[in-house]
């Protein structure tokens, strides 16, 4: 039994993954998903599990293994940073640096994220977006080769997002990293992740958008565009969704057992059926 | 008159000082482990550290007395053993003021490290760091304001101690006879122009050390 924002929660499940991979994972606040990785880094025990990464067993409860977080080699970016205070932008970065390992990877990262000029700077006088960038980059002076990121771009503005998206892609594929990554925001697990999975009730469900309309490459006539939700309405027999999409409003029809998954300020993806689509000037 | 005035504010100095230093490496792993600890005997343990404040202290003057007297099994043994003895001493006055100021560095640093984010330490483990290289490089920086509220406290209510050092002190020059003793001794002589310059002084002291603890707090806290 695990506490969560909403009370106890008993979270359960079974996931693998693959080497290189990009997951994201999904599911209302209260689902598991901070505590899915916070057992991965061994930050809080588990009742009963296993994990094992790379090779390398981090979890055995009926061996009694439960490898520290000091051992596991894993990169978490917290949702709020976590950077040190007291300590500049190199400093955070250099603090992480094992023994013996050169500091050429500081320099590195520094560069990737384009640090270099904030490298005096402390966290206090940084902006949010390269707070993040600090974050991100502190989580890989190890080289870790599992990156878990909690929802680290939701406090951010949607212009500042889009740049940061980029830089995780490239830090992604850069250091080879499997990357795992909570997030709400369909249209970045749409641009980031290869596979994404929803956690409910602390177990493993449906993702909310069936995983063949977000990464399917879609047909012909299959229009998909992302889009917020404003309001949801009753319209005669079911129900209507008003999804805002660029600065139209989309009036979706839904049936009832939509509607429980979607609430306002939801990000969703809309798909049209069209016919024979046509640009028009 | 004026060496032995200025020998008793050496000696209440260096007894504040020695104090201090010693509850530096006391109570600050104390009120770390304070507040990482879940243990249901927390609350023993902090209303123990925490009766000073609300004890006479001649009473604890008077259990330490007891415990440290040559005829009592603790402190015959520490004088066997270590050649130590406690009572009507300076070493004696350290070990009381220790206990008695102990409320005052434990408290703010426990809340300190209580408030600070937990996410500093834990962003720390997962960077491969000890427990100890964390809170030495990352939570002890991080606390500045209130480490530096439970050094001066400590310091500054040890030197306004009076009935713990009475107990187990008494009132000899230049061993034990620090300025709140020698204020009440002065007044039972009558010198009450002698009892006022200790007197003075005390409060000169607090005033000082009162207002550059409020101002250093308030620049810490503005520079974050």
């Amino acid at each position: 039994m695990l506490s969560s924002g909403g009370g106890p929660l008993n979270l359960d499940i079974r996931l693998d993954i693959e080497e290189g991979e990009f997951l994201a994972i999904t599911g209302p606040s209260g689902s598991g998903k901070t505590t899915l990785l916070r057992l991965l880094t061994g930050l809080i025990p588990a009742d009963e599990g296993f994990i094992r990464f790379d090779g390398q067993t981090w979890l055995d409860t009926r061996q009694g293994v439960n490898r520290r977080p000091q051992e596991r080699n894993v990169g978490l970016v917290f949702q709020d940073y976590a950077l040190f205070p007291n300590m500049t932008v190199r400093q955070n970065l250099s603090f992480a640096l094992s023994k013996n390992q050169s500091p050429d990877i500081v320099d590195e990262l520094m560069a990737i994220t384009e640090l270099v000029e904030l490298e005096g700077a402390y966290p206090a006088t940084l902006s949010g977006g390269q707070q993040q960038r600090v974050a991100l980059a502190r989580a890989l002076v190890r080289k870790p080769r599992l990156l878990l990121l909690d929802e680290p771009l939701s406090a951010l503005d949607a212009s500042i997002r889009s740049k940061l998206q980029n830089y995780i892609l490239r830090l992604h594929e850069a250091f080879q990293l499997t990357t795992l990554l909570v997030s709400h925001d369909y249209r970045e697990i749409f641009k980031l992740a290869s596979r994404v999975v929803a956690l409910r009730q602390g177990q493993i469900s449906q993702p909310d958008l069936p995983e063949a309309v977000l990464f399917s490459s879609g047909q012909d006539g299959d229009i998909r565009l992302s889009g917020e939700v404003l309001s949801i309405e009753e319209a005669g027999a079911g129900f209507a969704i008003n999804v805002l999409i660029g600065h139209n409003v989309v009036r979706v029809p839904a049936r009832p057992k939509d509607i429980q998954q979607v609430q306002p300020g939801d990000s969703v993806m809309v798909s049209f059926q069209a016919f024979q689509p046509e640009l028009v000037r | 008159m004026a060496a032995a005035f200025w020998q008793t504010l050496w000696l209440t100095f260096q007894l504040a000082a020695a104090t201090t230093v010693l509850l530096i490496f006391i109570g600050i792993p104390i009120a770390y482990l304070l507040s990482q600890s879940q243990s249901r005997w927390k609350p023993f343990l902090e209303a123990l550290i925490s009766m000073p404040l609300v004890l006479p202290p001649t009473v604890l003057g008077f259990y330490l007395l007891l415990a440290f007297s040559p005829e009592r099994q603790l402190g015959a043994w520490l004088e066997h053993t270590f050649g130590l003895r406690l009572v009507f001493t300076f070493a004696g006055l350290v070990v009381g003021s220790i206990f008695y100021s102990l409320p005052f560095m434990v408290q703010p640093v426990q809340s300190g490290f209580e408030n600070l984010p937990r996410n500093l330490a834990e962003a720390s483990y997962t960077l491969g760091k000890s427990r100890l290289q964390t809170l030495l490089r990352v939570q002890l920086p991080n606390i500045k304001p209130p480490l530096l509220t439970g050094i001066v406290l400590a310091f500054a209510h040890t030197v306004g101690e009076f009935g713990v050092i009475l107990m187990i002190g008494g009132n000899i020059p230049g061993q034990t006879r620090v300025a709140s003793i020698a204020i009440y001794d002065e007044v039972e002589a009558l010198n009450y122009g002698m009892a006022n310059q200790y007197a003075l002084v005390l409060v000169a002291f607090a005033f000082t050390i009162l207002a550059l603890v409020y101002s250093i707090n308030r620049r810490l806290l503005r520079t974050g």
